[in-house]
């Protein structure tokens, strides 16, 4: 196959992980390689980013794929003469058999593996990215592979991380980086995370060898559909892993941010406010009294309100940590938010949502809030007329409802009425549910109850529609 | 594709001419230009606040010695401001000093002068030209820098289609003016706004983050010569963990070098919890992101 094929499947593949590519940044990747050359392969990464990934969200996808269909090298790696550098840096002793550990005796291996160790505390102490690549790759080659039926190996992630254990090697880094004097400050504090970075670094780089070389042995297509993570906007609320959650919390930031100007915007319609005949007639005098540019008077700053109603039971708890960071990050966009946590009732948690960390948010409203009435099971119907009845004043004209929940209400009465009512004096209202559209109505879900009653309500299971349902926000 | 042929000749030398201008581009960032050099299309800058964006404008303008157009986008900007504009004051005096000659000569004479002044008041002399529309009509090497384009309204991105892909404007009295030279564009955005998917095939990308620990210590040091390395190192690493926390505002590339040179002026030789503590505002500027960093760098603990 030559690069020019190459480069055509790679774009196929992008839009396999739904990075979209359109053809005319085919042809500008092609013009690129063509002004550039294939000899680098950093230039050629560079440039297929400038000319085919345009959202950093593709990044992570990019670059797996990328190194998937333009590995660095073939098989081992030793094997060919331009890589690894010059030819007698590869024969130090212990080293020259990496490539077949099945040759050595067990003393030869845990030799090499001490050997391999002592690098890669070099490595990671002065942490450079070309040494550590060079160590992954050749741990793998040593460590990692296991024959599986007859002439087809497998390698696993594991086993190379339990030979090499660089967890172990922390305490020698830290003693390296500091000596002796400086313990326990700031510098130690700073040291471990640096250090706990390049840890991170290098297990990527190992994972990305180790994906290489299933790629080689077990096909492209086999590996490509488990090597490229989901987009993050489209890791589903409910199944969201921690680190997901991390991720998600940095892109509901902005989504906030324009969630706010949305709801905000059909007051600012016109560029300007009323007319100011008095300036308007002043500015006229410059036209010979013809008035060519009228005067406005500034708006009036628009106070949006917003009240938060969502649900933090079990059942819905990684959404529930979505929305109160949603909530969170609301609350410095509009001037004033009210938020209101419910399981079986309601309390206010705006409170909460001043000035903390969000950690320290959710323990404080699961320790302190007064969430539980009857059982801690889901409850909506009490939950609605808790909070009609105890906050009478929150939802008023300005006021947009948003309520944040999947509304499985345990067979439980609805209040519909009640919540009828609420809908009816806010400005707008819209519930946000995290499950399928398919699974509303079905078993103890009450969505049929609430659906017609406020603006809309939206299936939010992920990022992208998140994005998608403050899209369509828009004035019109 | 500039009509004079191209402003570099590979990659090491965009990188060169960088650095002697005072710009440490790292291998993305200069193949990024080479190419956007090369194939003729504007390059999109995008990242946080700090790590140089409006910069690298800069520094490639004085790299390649041509002038800097500046366009700074805002919620508002409009055509008006943005491309060019009509001198409407200038022409309602030309039409009155018109219908003063015509009033006496009167008559016939009349329909030929309203014709004459019509023709003259929408000529080059009556014409605003704003900073797109002044970037296309330079003769000279010009870079234009779009600057935080994702704050400007979505119609003005409408706006900058025209020019981007085809480098002309269109002006309904005037016709097409076409660039005689292309200039250098660079479009910068924050990413607050997601751009339209129509501007974004037209421009080649550069993701700009914050840089390699390696890379920020260089370029602290070329900005603040006289600092210990050492110090440098550290300064850097524990910016580097203040960007890791969840701030408000992360530390800037700028504030990086603003702080290197506090430390040196009040003459710390170390970085230790006292001195970081007291010249933490040089770098936060909430007192929230201050409390936080305080407390999950336990500074003052012991």
């Amino acid at each position: 196959m030559n690069l020019l094929d190459r480069t055509v499947e790679f774009t196929a593949a992008l839009r396999r992980a739904s990075v979209p590519v359109s053809s005319a940044e085919t042809v500008d990747a092609a013009r690129a390689v063509g002004a550039l050359g294939w000899a680098d392969r950093d230039a050629l990464r560079a440039a297929f980013a400038a000319t085919m990934c345009k959202r950093p969200l593709y990044r992570g996808a990019f670059d797996s794929l990328f190194d998937l269909y333009f590995p660095p090298r073939i098989g081992d790696g030793v094997v060919l003469p331009e890589e690894g550098g010059p030819a007698g840096e590869q024969r130090r002793p212990g080293e020259q058999r990496d490539g077949d550990p099945s040759e050595l005796t067990p003393q030869e291996v845990e030799a090499l593996r001490r050997a391999m160790r002592d690098q890669l505390r070099d490595a990671l102490l002065d942490g450079d990215d070309e040494k550590l690549r060079d160590l992954a790759r050749r741990s793998v080659s040593a460590f990692g592979a296991a024959q599986n039926g007859p002439g087809q190996r497998s390698y696993f992630i594991y086993r190379v991380l339990r030979a090499m254990s660089p967890e172990t090697l922390i305490a020698d880094l830290l003693a390296a980086m500091l000596g002796d004097d400086d313990r326990g400050g700031l510098e130690e504090r700073i040291a471990r995370q640096t250090i706990a970075d390049r840890i991170r670094a290098f297990e990527e780089m190992i994972s990305s060898e180790v994906r290489r070389r299933m790629a080689e042995e077990r096909g492209l297509e086999a590996v490509e559909r488990t090597a490229v993570k989901p987009l993050a906007d489209q890791v589903d609320f409910l199944r969201a892993s921690q680190r997901d959650l991390v991720e998600l919390r940095r892109q509901v930031y902005p989504l906030a941010r324009r969630l706010a100007t949305r709801l905000t915007a059909r007051r600012r319609l016109g560029r300007s406010g009323r007319l100011d005949f008095r300036r308007t007639v002043r500015a006229s005098l410059a036209t010979g009294g013809v008035p060519l540019e009228t005067k406005h008077r500034p708006h009036k700053p628009h106070k949006p309100e917003l009240v938060v109603l969502c649900d933090v039971s079990g059942s819905v708890s990684s959404f529930a940590h979505f929305t109160l960071m949603l909530t969170h990050a609301l609350r410095e966009q509009f001037s004033k938010v009210r938020a209101f946590a419910f399981i079986d009732t309601t309390d206010e948690v705006t409170r909460f949502l001043r000035g903390l960390e969000l950690g320290d948010m959710m323990a404080r409203i699961a320790s302190e809030a007064d969430l539980v009435w009857f059982d801690g099971h889901s409850d909506y119907g009490h939950a609605i007329e808790v909070f009609a009845e105890k906050y009478p004043d929150a939802v008023g004209p300005r006021t947009s409802l948003l309520v944040l929940g999947d509304a499985r209400n345990n067979y439980r009465a609805t209040s519909a009425a009640v919540f009828r009512r609420l809908c009816g004096q806010a400005r707008h209202s819209y519930w946000l549910n995290p499950e399928p559209r398919s699974y509303w109505g079905s078993g103890d879900s009450a969505t049929t109850a609430y659906a017609d009653l406020v603006d809309e309500m939206v299936e939010c299971r992920n990022v992208e529609q998140l994005q998608h349902f403050i899209e369509r926000l828009l004035p019109t | 594709m500039s009509l004079q042929g191209y402003a570099f000749a590979d990659v090491a030398d965009v990188r060169e001419r960088l650095r002697e201008t005072g710009y440490l581009a790292d291998e993305a960032i200069a193949t990024t230009v080479f190419l956007a050099d090369r194939l003729g299309k504007p390059l999109l800058v995008e990242g946080p606040a700090g790590v140089g964006k409006t910069e690298l404008a800069k520094s490639l303008a004085s790299a390649v010695s041509a002038e800097l157009i500046r366009l700074q986008c805002y919620e508002g900007l409009d055509e008006a401001r943005a491309l060019y504009e009509w001198n409407y004051k200038k022409q309602l005096l030309r039409i009155q000093a018109a219908s003063n000659v015509s009033g006496e000569a009167a008559g016939d004479a009349g329909t030929a002068s309203w014709q004459q002044t019509h023709d003259d008041i929408f000529s080059e002399e009556f014409l605003l030209s704003r900073p797109l529309l002044t970037a296309i009509r330079r003769d000279d090497p010009t870079v234009l820098l779009i600057d935080e384009t994702d704050k400007a309204d979505v119609e003005v991105e409408g706006l900058l289609l025209e020019v981007l892909s085809d480098f002309q404007v269109t002006i309904p009295e005037l016709g097409t003016l076409k660039a005689t030279r292309r200039p250098f564009v660079i479009l910068t955005s924050n990413a607050t706004r997601e751009l339209s998917e129509a501007l974004k095939r037209r421009c080649l990308y550069l993701n700009l983050d914050y840089p390699s620990a390696a890379r920020e210590k260089e370029i602290v040091l070329a900005r603040v010569p006289e600092l210990p390395e050492k110090m440098a190192e550290s300064l850097v690493r524990i910016v580097r963990a203040l960007r890791a926390m969840e701030l408000k505002k992360a530390p800037s590339i700028a504030e990086t070098i603003d702080w290197g040179q506090t430390v040196l002026a009040l003459g710390f030789d170390t970085m230790d919890d006292a001195a970081v503590t007291s010249t933490l505002g040089v770098v936060l500027k909430h007192a929230s992101d201050q409390a936080r960093a305080i407390s999950q760098l336990k500074l003052g603990a012991n």
